[in-house]
């Protein structure tokens, strides 16, 4: 690696800031997804649907 | 040395400083509520009763598809947005979001809310949510909004197909009372949005964008906003004659109905340009209570039938 790679993209506060709240806010919409096609799953399939051979 | 320079990365790329805010501005809210809103109550309207979870993930989709719609248009729009004023803080003029960047998130929610639809309920359904994105983002925003004062007339068909799209997303067609919800907010969109274009006639001119107002003048606008609302006024108690709604929904489109006409009148008879300014703000604030109070009075309803039938 170079000395100019090493020094990286250093982000401002603000930016720092700004990134966390989207990756939160990323977080949370794929985690509701989650739960939201957990429940149509149950409610189109059934509660059965989790009940199969092994 | 760094990379970065201020915000600006070596070959153009960008550190962005956006915040979830600034993305949620992008799907346009305040559009959005209204389209739960009347979405909702073309859900209602037919007896036919869903899963509430399936009701509300449906519900859930139309809203995002509606709100991915509105930042195609955002992208698309960000020349025009950027001259008015009413538009200059949105996030793409203002540089918090690039307009790659809102292209990108409008596809993909477009996607993801048409395949969660077709999946969760039926694929005519998320054809006609497919539709609704499309003619909003390519038929209105690209075309007609660029090339002809009907531009809202004609694309005020995206705004009201999301009670057609509900309907069919419960009971798997399109049926009469949704069509009926259908056209009350077609009919409705040319008084309510020249109302604002006459206000901002001037903004729309120079911009560049070919409103009534601007572009065959004020007068004739007034006029038209007049015949547009004494069309609605009754249309708007169809729905009760139908047996689709109460007498009680009834009565309060038809009064709710005679007051929009009123103001309707005083637009058209407004003596000068300040007057006619005035009695066009008073008219846009309240066509969008009188949209509200309509679908909200389907909404609240069925849903008291609802809790009735559940309490037996």
């Amino acid at each position: 690696m170079t000395e100019q790679n090493n020094d990286g993209i250093k982000l401002t506060p603000e930016q720092a800031k700004a990134r966390r709240a989207r990756n939160i806010a990323l977080g949370l919409c794929i985690a509701g997804l989650c739960v939201l096609f957990f429940a149509v799953t149950i409610v189109r399939l059934g509660g059965a649907v989790l009940q199969r051979p092994m | 040395m760094s990379l970065v320079s201020g915000e600006q990365i070596d070959g153009g790329l960008r550190i962005s400083s956006a915040s979830p805010r600034d993305y949620f501005a992008l799907l346009k809210p305040r559009v959005m509520s209204l389209v739960v809103l009347t979405a909702l109550a073309g859900m209602m309207i037919e007896p036919v009763k869903v899963h509430p979870v399936v009701g509300f993930i449906s519900l859930l989709a139309i809203a995002v598809g509606a709100g991915a719609s509105g930042a195609l248009n955002m992208w698309y729009d960000a020349d025009i947005d950027a001259v008015m004023s009413r538009t200059s803080t949105r996030p793409i003029p203002s540089g918090r979001i690039q307009p790659g960047e809102a292209l990108g998130f409008g596809l993909v929610l477009s996607a993801f809310s048409v395949a969660t639809l077709g999946l969760v309920s039926n694929w005519l359904a998320a054809g006609l949510l497919a539709f609704t994105i499309f003619f909003y983002a390519v038929i209105y925003t690209m075309w007609l909004k660029r090339w002809t004062p009907q531009n809202i007339v004609i694309g005020g068909a995206a705004g009201a197909l999301p009670p057609v799209v509900a309907c069919a997303a419960v009971t798997g067609s399109v049926s009469l009372a949704s069509l009926v919800l259908f056209a009350i907010i077609f009919i409705w969109t040319p008084p309510h949005f020249w109302a604002l274009a006459i206000a901002k006639a001037g903004e729309y001119g120079r911009a560049g964008v070919p409103m009534m107002p601007n572009a065959k003048g004020e007068k004739r606008t007034r006029l038209e906003m007049l015949i547009y609302t004494i069309l609605l006024a009754p249309l708007g108690v169809v729905p009760a004659l139908l047996g689709q709604a109460s007498i009680a929904y009834g009565v309060i489109a038809a009064l709710s109905g005679l007051f929009m006409l009123r103001l309707a009148i005083k637009v058209w008879r407004a003596a000068d340009a300040e007057a006619a300014d005035r009695d066009c703000k008073k008219l846009f604030g309240y066509s969008i209570l009188y949209l509200f109070l309509l679908f909200g009075v389907i909404v609240i309803e069925n849903t008291i039938v609802t809790v009735l039938r559940v309490m037996g």
